[in-house]
C-alpha cells in the first residue's frame, strides 16, 4: 500500500477527541472541586482554604477545610466517577443503553441492606459501608445466579435485575413503615443519596477500593471492546466470554456497592455519566476515561447544586441528579423509540 | 440426471490444483530453512498448510442432541459449503468448527490437536469466523471495527501498531470498504456492512475463515459480491474457506467441495457436479427438481418444482 494510512490517522483523531473531552470533564471537575472547597458557612477566603491545605492555618479552620469540606469535594468526585465508570460497563457488556446498576438490582440491594444496617443495627461508617458492599455485591450474585443458564444473556439478565430490585425496594418500604418519624427522615436522606455526612474514612477506604478497581478495568480494555462485538465474535478473536463477562461486570458491581457505601444510592448518574460521554466523544464505542470524568464532574456540579442553589435549603445530592436525570431518561427514550434500541444493530 | 461436462469445471479444478501446487512449492523450496518459507508466505499473505476436521463428533444444544457421530475432513486451501435444510445440523457443525458449541462427544482437529484444548488467542490466529448475525456496537466507527479484527495478534502489552494498522488499510481495500473507514457501520447498506465484517476476518489473517450465512438478508447483487470476494480471498491467498449457504446453485457455484446435509447427519459430500443430482435434492430438501447445468459456470443449477409449477411435457 503506497497510499496514506487511514487507520492510523482516524485511530489518532479520535484518540486526540477523546482526550479533549477527558481534558474538559477533568479540568470541570477540577474547578468543582476547587469551588467545593471554597464555598460554605464557614467564610472562608481562599487563601485561608490554601493554608488550611498546606497545614499553616488555625484548628477551626482546618477542621472545617479538611474534615468537612474535602471529604465532602472527594467523595462527590469518587462517587461520581464509581458509578460512571460502573453504568458504561453495564451498558455495554449487556448490551442495554438502560441497564444501569440503579435499574438491574446492585443498587437496591446495597440500599436496602444499608437501611437494615441503618435503622436496626445503627451502623455507620466504615461498618455500614461493609454491609452495603456486601448487599450489593449479594444482590449482584443472586441476579448473576439466576440469569445463568449455560451462559449469561443480557436481555434476561436486566429483566431478572428489574426484579431482584423490585423485591429489595419491597424490604426498603416495608422498613420505612416501621420506623419512628426521626429515624424514618435519617433513613431517607441516605436513601436518596446523600454527601452531606460522608466520614473521612469512608471516602478514604472508597478512593483506594476504586482506583484497584479502575487499575484492573485499565488492564481489562480488550476484554470490554471484544465484548462489545457479541459472543460469537468475542470467541473467534480469541476470547473467553464468560470468564472476561463475570470478571469486568464484577468490577462494576463493587464500584457500584462502593459509591452507595459512601453516599448512599444517588439516582441517574450511572446511567447519564455514559451516555453523555459517548455522545461528547462519538465514533467510538465506549470510553471509561470520559465516563469516569463526566460522571465525576456530574455529582460534583449536582451537589453544589444541592448545597447552593436555594439559600438557607440545602437538598440530598440525589434530588438534584434524579431532577436532572428523569427528563434525560425520557429524552432518551423518546430518541430510541425512533431509531434503533442502541447496541445491537 | 448427469451434467454434459462443461469447460468450466476443469477450468476450477485446475485452479484449485494451481494453489495446491503454489502452497506445497512454497514449503518445498526452501529446503534449507522451513520458517523462512513460511515468513516468506505470510509476507506474501499466503496461507500456511492447516487442517481441520470433525471426528465422530456430537454437538447440541443442552440435551438436544443436533449432530451425532458426525466426521468430515475440511479440505485445505479449498471453498467448502454445507447445505441442507433448515434445522439439519449445518450451523450447528459450523459452531463446533468455531468453538462455540463444544462436542459432547468427539472433537473437532485443527493441525492435528483438539480444538477445544488449544489456548483460545492460539486458534484464533488460524481459524476465524463470521456469525451468522454479528454485532456491531452503537456508533462503531467501520475502522474501529475492523482494527478489532488485530486483537488476536496483540496482547494488553502491546497495542495497535502502525503494522497493525496497516494491515487494517489493506484487509478494507481487499472487501472494498476503505473509503468508509470513517462512516459509522450503523449507517450503511446490509451489503456494506457485510463486506466490513468480511474485512474484520480478513484483519484477522487467519488461514480458515469460517462464515455462517453470509449472505443473508442480502439482495442477489451483494450475494455475488460477498462470495466473490470470499472466492477471491481462497484463489489468492489460498485460505481455507467454510461456509454455510441456501442457495442451492449459488452453493454448486462457488464451491469446490459440497457437503449436503439431513438431519444432522451427511449425506453427501465431493464436487458439487459429482454430488448433486435430483435424487440428491430430493433426498436432502424432500422437493422434486430438475438438476441443469448453469449456463454461466457450468456448475450444477437446481430449478425446484412446486404444487403450481411442474414441468409440462414431464419428466
Amino acid at each position: 500500500m503506497t497510499n496514506k494510512p487511514v487507520t492510523r490517522t482516524l485511530r489518532k483523531r479520535l484518540r486526540t477527541r477523546t482526550l479533549w473531552v477527558c481534558a474538559v470533564f477533568f479540568v470541570l471537575l477540577a474547578v468543582l472541586f476547587s469551588v467545593t472547597l471554597l464555598l460554605g458557612e464557614a467564610g472562608l477566603t481562599a487563601r485561608e482554604v490554601l493554608d488550611a491545605l498546606t497545614g499553616r492555618a488555625s484548628d477551626l479552620t482546618r477542621f472545617v477545610v479538611l474534615e468537612l469540606r474535602l471529604p465532602r469535594a472527594a467523595a462527590a468526585a469518587i462517587v461520581g466517577v464509581c458509578l460512571g465508570v460502573a453504568g458504561a460497563i453495564f451498558q455495554s457488556v449487556l448490551r442495554n443503553p438502560l441497564a444501569s446498576p440503579d435499574i438491574i438490582g446492585v443498587t437496591s440491594g446495597s440500599a436496602a441492606a444499608g437501611l437494615v444496617a441503618v435503622l436496626i443495627f445503627r451502623l455507620s461508617g466504615l461498618s455500614l459501608m461493609a454491609v452495603v458492599v456486601v448487599g450489593g455485591v449479594f444482590a449482584a450474585v443472586v441476579v448473576g445466579l439466576l440469569a445463568w443458564r449455560g451462559g449469561m444473556q443480557g436481555f434476561k439478565l436486566v429483566l431478572i435485575g428489574i426484579a431482584v430490585a423490585a423485591v429489595c425496594t419491597a424490604v426498603t418500604s416495608y422498613l420505612m413503615t416501621r420506623v419512628e418519624l426521626r429515624d424514618a427522615t435519617v433513613a431517607y436522606t441516605w436513601l436518596t443519596g446523600s454527601l452531606a455526612s460522608v466520614q473521612v474514612d469512608t471516602v478514604r477506604v472508597a478512593g483506594l477500593g476504586a482506583a484497584i478497581c479502575l487499575v484492573a478495568l485499565g488492564l481489562s480494555t480488550r476484554q470490554l471492546r471484544a465484548l462489545e462485538l457479541g459472543d460469537a465474535t468475542a470467541t473467534s478473536l480469541g476470547f473467553h466470554v464468560e470468564q472476561s463477562r463475570i470478571w469486568v461486570l464484577a468490577l462494576a458491581v463493587v464500584l457500584t456497592a462502593l459509591a452507595v457505601g459512601v453516599a448512599g444510592p444517588i439516582a441517574f448518574v450511572a446511567l447519564m455519566a455514559p451516555h453523555i460521554a459517548r455522545r461528547l466523544v462519538g465514533g467510538t464505542s465506549l470510553s471509561l476515561a470520559a465516563s469516569a470524568a463526566v460522571g465525576g464532574a456530574l455529582v460534583s456540579g449536582a451537589d453544589l447544586v444541592a448545597q447552593y442553589a436555594i439559600p438557607g435549603t440545602a437538598f440530598p445530592v440525589g434530588v438534584v441528579t434524579g431532577a436532572l436525570g428523569a427528563p434525560y431518561l425520557a429524552w432518551l427514550l423518546s430518541r430510541t423509540s425512533s431509531s434503533q434500541p442502541g447496541g445491537n444493530s | 440426471m448427469t451434467l454434459p461436462d462443461s469447460p468450466n469445471i476443469p477450468d476450477m479444478s485446475a485452479r484449485a490444483a494451481s494453489t495446491g501446487a503454489a502452497s506445497t512449492g512454497a514449503a518445498s523450496a526452501a529446503p534449507t530453512t522451513k520458517g523462512g518459507a513460511r515468513q516468506d508466505a505470510a509476507e506474501r499473505n499466503l496461507a500456511t498448510e492447516r487442517s481441520l476436521g470433525a471426528e465422530k463428533v456430537t454437538l447440541g444444544y443442552d440435551a438436544r442432541r443436533i449432530v451425532e457421530n458426525l466426521s468430515l475432513d475440511v479440505p485445505q486451501g479449498k471453498i467448502t459449503v454445507l447445505v441442507g435444510p433448515n434445522a439439519c445440523g449445518k450451523s450447528t457443525l459450523l459452531k463446533g468448527f468455531a468453538r462455540l458449541l463444544t462436542p459432547s462427544a468427539g472433537q473437532v482437529v485443527l493441525d492435528g490437536q483438539n480444538i477445544n484444548s488449544m489456548p483460545s488467542t492460539q486458534v484464533a490466529k488460524v481459524l476465524g469466523l463470521l456469525p451468522q448475525t454479528p454485532i456491531a456496537p452503537d456508533s462503531i466507527t467501520v475502522s474501529d471495527l475492523v482494527s478489532r479484527g488485530r486483537y488476536p495478534h496483540q496482547s494488553w502489552l502491546r497495542s495497535s501498531t502502525a503494522h497493525d494498522d496497516q494491515i487494517v488499510d489493506e484487509a478494507m481495500a481487499a472487501a472494498g470498504v476503505l473509503e468508509l473507514a470513517g462512516r459509522r457501520v450503523d449507517e450503511l447498506s446490509g451489503g456494506q456492512r457485510q463486506r466490513v465484517w468480511i474485512a474484520m476476518a480478513l484483519a484477522q489473517q487467519t488461514d480458515i475463515l469460517l462464515l455462517d450465512e453470509p449472505t443473508t438478508y442480502l439482495d442477489i447483487a451483494y450475494q455475488i459480491e460477498v462470495l466473490d470476494l470470499l472466492m477471491d480471498l481462497n484463489r489468492t491467498r489460498g485460505t481455507t474457506i467454510v461456509m454455510v449457504l441456501h442457495e442451492l446453485s449459488l452453493a454448486c457455484r462457488y464451491a469446490d467441495y459440497l457437503v449436503a446435509m439431513n438431519s444432522g447427519r451427511i449425506v453427501a459430500a465431493g464436487e458439487p457436479s459429482d454430488v448433486v443430482s435430483a435424487e440428491l435434492v430430493r433426498e436432502v430438501f424432500g422437493i422434486e427438481s430438475l438438476v441443469v447445468p448453469d449456463p454461466i459456470s457450468g456448475t450444477p443449477s437446481i430449478v425446484p418444482f412446486s404444487r403450481h409449477h411442474r414441468p409440462v411435457a414431464g419428466d
